[in-house]
């Protein structure tokens, strides 16, 4: 393998690689902002583990769902 | 496992890092404002010998604020942050407790020995990676306990999702520790050659390959030490004081992978026009340019975060620390950016606007962040109200101005040190030799220096405004949800 052979093989391995994960990048887009409009999953309630942060404040999705749900209920 | 109303956050180690950050800023920028004294007025090289000289204080400003300030407040904001985000208490797993204190022990005892092998002399001589490699063993312990602190408090967590700023930190604890193992790959001369001292060691990498890896670590220390820990701070920090959710918590996620895709990248604008090949410095430049989206889906992020709420900015002076140093953070991301493209970095690569842009973005971004970080976290670890509202806002105006001093005051300079060494004469000569641009520039070093006194004083105040809440403020009943109670 030459010299030559290698240096095409590396920039064509690094535009493959610019490429698809610009491609990725955007399909994550898509996804974020799909699955929030289609109601599948709300990104937006998740700041609020910052504003309610106290160790008894209702958790925003629980580890354990069972066990949180019956833990709300007993608080 | 919820049934938790005996159980309450344990901020031990919180402390202790809240501490080591106040004394490690105290030397580090202490030290800074001496040098830059030294810079304007060179006789102060003579106090103290070898040791009070510019040459030996350097590396102990720039690592003591990296890595004792600035790292320190990133382990402060993390041992509180973590816990109340994953809403697990340290106090739920001794274990965990323990690699906490040791790692907190373990770190000074590694600062010392750092502080004081580079006071002796003793360096690698990379930027940023001065230490020998005995030091950076210890380092890298330093960080697995972190790592271990880290997972495993994610790994007894109650919340199921990460919060943002707990991705940050995993990227930081990752990034820093990549970028420190490559880069400090070094051969002990002694037990290789017989030659040198035992703690003596050459790095592994050579000439042009050595640049790389070195700016590829340089830059990105500033990627992971410098900005992704500093946006785990402010996600939380923000929301957290104002009340206010973040604007939009999916753009926090899209810039969170733009950011860690583009950063790695861009190191290489360090070595414009140097003997590393011409792809890596154009694609460096590229990816320099890049990385403003990212940087400022961020920020824009964080100050949406205040619409409607901007009248908090005028009463709370922990809102005004977080928006300028939001604020500040654009700033710089703009600028470095605009350093990097070839033709500018053509005059700009040497010159004092360098020290500038990295000032506005430490002080402004790193320092305010750190520093309102802790006066949130104060009330709610030592359970008393912040002593003084008026001495938080003289601290902030007084170090805004100082920012301001050094940021202007070093654009002047760099530019016109620019200027200079580039003008010549009609027959193509150099128009002027290197002491006619120290003469000129000697009122703005001064002026520097001054601006880097005033931010020292405000560290000094906001110290004795923490050492104040925590030992004689008035105590709180309750902790407060939001804003932070101050007298």
């Amino acid at each position: 393998m030459d010299m030559e052979f290698i240096r095409n093989l590396q920039g064509w391995g690094y535009v493959s690689m610019i490429f698809f994960l610009t491609i990725g990048f955007y399909i994550y887009i898509y996804y974020l902002y799909k699955s929030q409009k289609g109601g599948k999953k709300d990104y937006e309630k998740y700041s609020d583990m910052a504003l309610n942060d106290d160790i008894d404040d209702t958790l925003v999705e629980g580890k354990h769902p069972q066990e949180n749900k019956k833990d709300n209920e007993e608080r | 496992m919820q049934s938790s109303n005996a159980i309450n956050y344990d901020y031990t180690v919180a402390k202790y890092f809240t501490v080591s950050a106040i004394v490690l800023g105290i030397v580090g920028m202490s030290v800074g404002v001496i040098i830059a004294f030294q810079l304007a007025f060179p006789e102060l090289n003579n106090f103290f010998g070898e040791y009070g000289t510019f040459g030996r204080l350097r590396p102990i400003h720039t690592d003591g604020v990296a890595f004792g300030f600035t790292v320190s407040g990133i382990m402060a904001t993390w041992y509180y942050i973590g816990q109340r985000v994953l809403k697990v208490s340290m106090a739920e797993s001794k274990f965990l407790m323990f690699i906490g204190k040791l790692q907190f022990w373990l770190y000074i005892i590694v600062v010392a020995v750092a502080v004081v092998s580079l006071l002796m002399g003793e360096t690698s001589s990379k930027e940023y990676a001065e230490f020998e490699w005995p030091v950076d063993i210890g380092i890298v312990i330093v960080w697995v306990l972190w790592g271990v602190s880290i997972f495993g408090l994610i790994g007894i967590r109650r919340e199921k999702v990460l919060y943002i700023s707990v991705w940050y930190y995993i990227a930081t604890f990752l990034g820093v520790a990549m970028l420190y193992v490559f880069n400090n790959m070094e051969v002990p001369t002694y037990f290789v050659s017989g030659m040198g001292d035992w703690f003596h060691s050459v790095s592994m990498y050579a000439g042009s390959n050595d640049a790389m890896v070195q700016w590829w670590y340089g830059h990105n220390a500033v990627a992971f030490v410098f900005t992704v820990p500093i946006i785990a701070m402010i996600y939380y920090f923000l929301p957290k004081e104002s009340g206010q959710p973040i604007f939009s918590y999916k753009l926090s996620l899209l810039s969170f992978w733009g950011l860690m895709f583009v950063y790695l990248w861009a190191g290489g604008h360090h070595l414009l026009y140097s003997t590393v090949p011409d792809w890596v410095q154009t694609m460096a430049s590229i990816f320099s340019i890049i990385l403003i989206l990212p940087s400022w889906g961020s920020a824009i992020n964080i100050l949406l975060t205040m619409k409607g709420e901007w009248g908090q900015l005028k009463d709370n002076p922990l809102i005004k620390f977080y928006v300028l140093a939001s604020t500040f953070y654009m700033l710089s991301t703009l600028e470095g950016p605009i350093q990097a493209i070839k033709s500018v970095n053509a005059l700009a690569h040497f010159t004092d606007w360098i020290p500038g842009h990295v000032h506005d973005g430490t002080l402004g971004w790193v320092g305010f962040m750190i520093i309102g970080g802790i006066f949130h976290m104060a009330p709610r670890m030592f359970k008393r109200e912040i002593f003084s509202k008026k001495l938080v806002e003289a601290q902030f105006w007084l170090q805004t101005t100082g920012i301001v001093m050094y940021f202007t005051s070093m654009w002047i300079a760099g530019i016109t040190q620019g200027m200079m060494w580039r003008a010549t004469d009609q027959y193509g000569n150099l128009a002027y030799s290197f002491i006619d641009t120290v003469e000129v520039l000697h009122p703005y070093w001064t002026l520097r220096a001054v601006g880097g006194s005033f931010y020292l004083i405000g560290v000094f105040m906001w110290a004795y405004n923490i050492y104040k809440t925590a030992t004689s403020s008035k105590a709180i009943e309750k902790e407060p949800q939001y804003a932070s109670p101050m007298a």
